[in-house]
């Protein structure tokens, strides 16, 4: 519905999104690349600056209203979702960004978040996942790794972990996109994917929280290893990675399955080709569950299929019945049914 | 009319309907109440029916009834002793012994009598034989086997032909109270069009009811009352949960702000969401969230997006509200929040009426977080009530909880149907756009209220949250002295609200020996009660409080003067209390029930009575 509503050419830059607040996230914190992300593409939406609306929840991402120059929203914890389905449906119009955690997206605010998946509202979801509670000092979430130690898990925790994206998509989100945070250029090109998707859009950030969790993506994002561990999805082509471009994920008796070109008779066209649009979730959730060392981590816009939006529906309903009722306002109403005159 | 009996003008009277799940009481007293309103009457009608969906048929559990009380003179109240009981089981006598008193009509479906009925009800021997119902007049009709032989040449099977028992009884009904039958034939012709087999056999046990109470001479008397003398209008009958929900629609065409509800399914306060979802034609947005948080955080992001945001909810509910009211607190948006409560706590008693959320809904927050409390005093003014509170959240830019009950918002009333225009106007404090001024925490000096600069305003973009700003610039804030300015006013912001709503009535002499305090939904037996006393000469005084918070300014004026003050209300001294924390020199007794059902006259009087010894 918004990316319809380009109603004049808005020339915007970077500037006018960077609000006078002075940024307080951790020096060297994964948030400020995502906040440049963002603030890249917030000009190219062909948006005006007034109809766009960031809404987050609570933790050190959820700062990130503050820090934009738009209409800004921060709610509650684990609320947010809630708070951006009542401003989409307030008005459509408006593009609206949601920020939150992996602690408030998937424990506190987990309800609000499959919910808002399975009516394919139309907000923008980016989901900071450092894998721990970074404003509180170093709890566990339901993102952290069994087995790390943290400030209530001394022993190492011992529950296995949400996958962000298998829960997105099993909750019908239409789409789901996975990034790092030492990738703007990356980032920035999935957010306008986003942008252009009419419905939920979850897209899950792996960020690094330097004093809490530092380096829990090191092994997807570090310098020598991300070739090998990250295979990035763009849609029609084939699902292939690696420093040496040899590797591939290949489907095998419904499984995937990590091969090499040029060994046992593997050819390129013997790797998966990405289809980001298929309805079927099977190979989406396949893909978004791939985690090293054993897989490579899927980047990129892994599902973006096209369904009713809830707001559109609403809206279509409410039409609907404006066109077909003989009650147009108040004095209609009380006046209608069964009433009497007593003179 | 062929009326043998001699005919009794009556100035009130309650009738109540009482049957299985399934015998269609509740249609029945529907019919009675439009034949009510046909006849003139006030009137005032509560549905009592059980929590469960089917309870096991013939058992107390299972009985469903519907009261009708209507009158000559104005109907406060939905009633409370019955002057007409019409049991359709034996369970259904059992349920309703403590609403008889002596005297009490009962038509009994004697047919219903069995070993097995007798039993279900928990009853040794048939009540109507073994002295049970001494007291009363007990009308024994076979109301079943009559029903079948008025069927018997439609063809119909047995089951169907019962189905039709309840038109039989509520003939019998008709006829004692001498009413046209018209109103209920009109209906069956709407309800059953294009089925004229269906038409004509309700018709035919209808007039087989009230041909059998006129033939059979059933009673020495029957019964008029006669229409009241209500003033000229147009007028329909409103449940308080309906016309809640037209006050909140009446409200949002007076300010052209979009209505926006967030919503969660709780009985008793279910039935305003459904009315709500119904009028997508007037625009409402009535949204189900996935659970009650939801519904008010979807809510306080539409006030955010400049709709007048509601959010309907119950005891249990406005518990999980609690964080996001302080947030709608803390970010000073328009926000009303209905609360229709019911007995607690917990679960509670879901289908039964208390007033115990007063204290939660002045105080149930962390931090220092004051928002507006009103209450409804009756069904019919729910709507105005309803309007009320969003008038005050958009004009004062504050969260305004409204307090309902279960017996308000099911009972239902003659409501005199308003016309639009004599509504007031709301005007909300709404930013200018591309004002260069704007600041979020700007104020007015009259309210102390923040302007609403909505998204999607050119040159208002600003962003506010659940923490702390700095006042006028609205810029994050842990300076000290500014959170205690903030404190300061949003505290200031909610008393002067008082400047701005009607002063406190005092029903009677300002000086009586005996002043009645009361809120919310006891209103009307509160005040028939005070009435009564009063046309004995008694002297006593009734103040009802509409508004809670903050107080009416001329409250201490209204408790001086009076040898004793006694404050009623359906939970343990809440309001009592309140009041002696706000005026600790003004002492006050209480007088509180707490079994899930209004106070009756009889108790209040015998209570005023005493206190006036």
């Amino acid at each position: 519905m918004e990316n319809q509503n380009i109603e004049q050419e808005v020339m915007l830059t970077k500037e006018d999104f960077a609000s006078d607040q002075v940024v307080k996230w951790c020096p060297g914190c994964g948030d400020h690349a995502i906040l440049k992300a963002v603030q890249d593409i917030f000009p190219k939406l062909g948006k005006k600056k007034e109809d766009i609306v960031v809404v987050s929840g609570i933790g050190c991402s959820s700062r990130f209203p503050y820090y934009m120059n738009t209409y800004g929203f921060h709610s509650i914890h684990g609320r947010a979702a809630a708070a951006a389905t009542g401003v989409k449906l307030a008005n459509p119009n408006l593009s609206v960004w949601m920020i939150t955690g992996d602690g408030d997206c998937t424990a506190i605010g987990g309800n609000h978040f499959i919910h808002a998946c399975r009516r394919n509202i139309d907000i923008n979801l980016i989901l900071f996942n450092n894998r721990i509670y970074g404003m509180t000092k170093g709890q566990f979430s339901p993102c952290t790794f069994r087995g790390t130690k943290t400030k209530t898990s001394p022993q190492g925790t011992y529950e296995d972990p949400f996958n962000p994206g298998e829960l997105a998509i099993g909750a019908k989100a239409t789409f789901f996109a996975r990034g790092v945070d030492i990738n703007p250029k990356e980032l920035s090109e999935i957010f306008m994917e986003s942008y252009k998707h009419d419905g939920i859009a979850v897209t899950e950030v792996l960020q690094n929280c330097m004093i809490f969790s530092n380096g829990v993506h090191e092994n997807i994002t570090g310098k020598d290893v991300r070739d090998d561990m990250q295979v990035k999805c763009v849609h029609g082509q084939p699902l292939i990675f690696g420093k040496n471009r040899d590797k591939g994920i290949m489907l095998k008796d419904n499984h995937l399955e990590v091969v090499t070109i040029g060994e046992n008779g593997i050819t390129e066209k013997d790797i998966l080709v990405h289809d980001k649009t298929t309805e079927d979730t099977g190979i989406h959730m396949m893909l978004a569950h791939m985690m090293p060392p054993h897989f490579p981590v899927a980047i990129g816009v892994i599902r973006d299929v096209k369904a009713p939006t809830f707001n559109d529906s609403l809206l279509e309903v409410i039409e609907n019945e404006k066109a077909n009722s003989k009650i147009h306002n108040m004095d209609d109403l009380l006046n209608s049914g069964s009433t009497w005159t007593i003179d | 009319m062929t009326a043998k009996s001699k005919v009794v003008a009556l100035e009130h009277v309650v009738i109540r309907f009482s049957g299985d799940s399934g015998d269609g009481m509740q249609l029945t007293g529907n019919l009675f109440s439009d034949s009510t309103a046909f006849a003139g009457n006030d009137f005032a009608t509560f549905p009592d029916y059980p929590a469960e969906i089917r309870p096991p048929q013939g058992t107390v559990a299972g009985v469903s009834g519907f009261q009708v009380h209507f009158g000559h003179k104005p109907v406060h109240t939905t009633g409370d002793l019955c002057d007409v009981l019409v049991a359709m089981n034996p369970a259904s006598i059992k349920a309703n012994m403590r609403w008889l008193r002596p005297g009490t009509i009962i038509i009994f479906d004697s047919d219903s009598v069995t070993d097995k009925a007798l039993e279900k009800a928990g009853y040794a021997a048939d009540p109507t034989t073994d002295g049970t119902l001494a007291d009363y007049q007990v009308i024994k009709a076979p109301i079943s086997e009559l029903t079948k032989e008025a069927l018997k040449d439609f063809g119909m099977d047995n089951k169907s032909m019962l189905k039709s028992k309840n038109m039989f009884a509520l003939g019998i009904v008709m006829y004692l109270f001498n009413r046209e039958l018209d109103t209920v034939y009109r209906y069956f012709e709407t309800k059953f069009k294009g089925k004229d087999q269906v038409i004509k056999a309700n018709r035919t046990v209808l007039d087989a009811g009230y041909h059998y109470a006129d033939t059979w001479e059933l009673f020495t008397n029957t019964y008029k009352v006669e229409a009241a003398d209500l003033e000229k209008g147009k007028y329909r009958n409103i449940t308080g949960n309906t016309a809640a929900a037209w006050g909140l629609m009446a409200a949002s065409e007076k300010s052209g702000r979009p209505l926006f509800l967030g919503s969660y399914p709780i009985t008793p306060a279910t039935d305003i969401l459904a009315e709500l979802t119904k009028y997508k034609n007037l625009n409402v947005k009535a949204y189900q969230a996935e659970d009650e948080i939801a519904g008010i955080m979807s809510s306080i992001g539409a006030a955010f997006t400049g709709c007048m945001a509601v959010t309907t909810t119950s005891g249990p509910g406005l518990s999980l509200k609690s964080e996001a009211l302080g947030l709608a607190v803390m970010t000073e948006l328009p926000l009303v929040v209905i609360d229709v409560q019911r007995g607690g706590p917990s679960t509670g008693l879901p289908t039964k009426m208390e007033q115990s959320d007063l204290m939660q809904a002045l105080y149930g927050r962390n931090g220092d977080a004051p928002l507006v409390v009103i209450a409804a005093r009756s069904s019919a003014g729910c709507f105005y009530t309803a309007f009320e509170a969003a008038r005050i959240a958009m004009e004062h830019m504050t969260p305004v909880i409204m307090l309902s009950d279960g017996s308000l918002g099911n009972g239902s009333e003659v409501f005199r149907i308003p016309r639009m225009a004599d509504l007031p106007t709301i005007t909300p404090p709404l930013a200018k756009a591309d004002d260069p001024n704007y600041m979020p925490y700007r104020r007015d000096e009259k309210w102390l209220r923040r302007e609403w600069a909505i998204p999607g305003t050119p040159g208002l973009r600003h962003r506010v949250g659940g923490l702390e700003k700095e006042n006028g610039k609205g810029n994050l804030s842990t300076n000290p002295e500014n959170h205690q300015i903030m404190t300061e006013l949003r505290e200031e912001k909610i008393n002067r609200v008082a400047n701005d709503i009607p002063l406190q009535e005092i029903y009677g002499d300002k000086n009586a020996d005996l002043l009645v305090v009361s809120w919310g939904g006891t209103f009307g037996t509160v005040r028939t009660a005070v009435e009564k006393l009063m046309e004995e000469g008694k002297s006593i005084a009734h103040a009802h409080f509409d508004y809670i918070m903050p107080l009416p300014r001329n409250t201490e004026e209204v408790l001086q003067g009076h040898k004793k003050i006694v404050v009623c209300e359906i939970n343990r001294g809440q309001f009592a209390k309140y009041l002696r924390m706000n005026f600790p020199e003004y002492k006050s007794e209480q007088y509180n029930k707490v079994q899930g059902l209004p106070f009756t006259l009889g108790e209040l009087e015998a209570k005023f009575n005493d206190l006036l010894k």
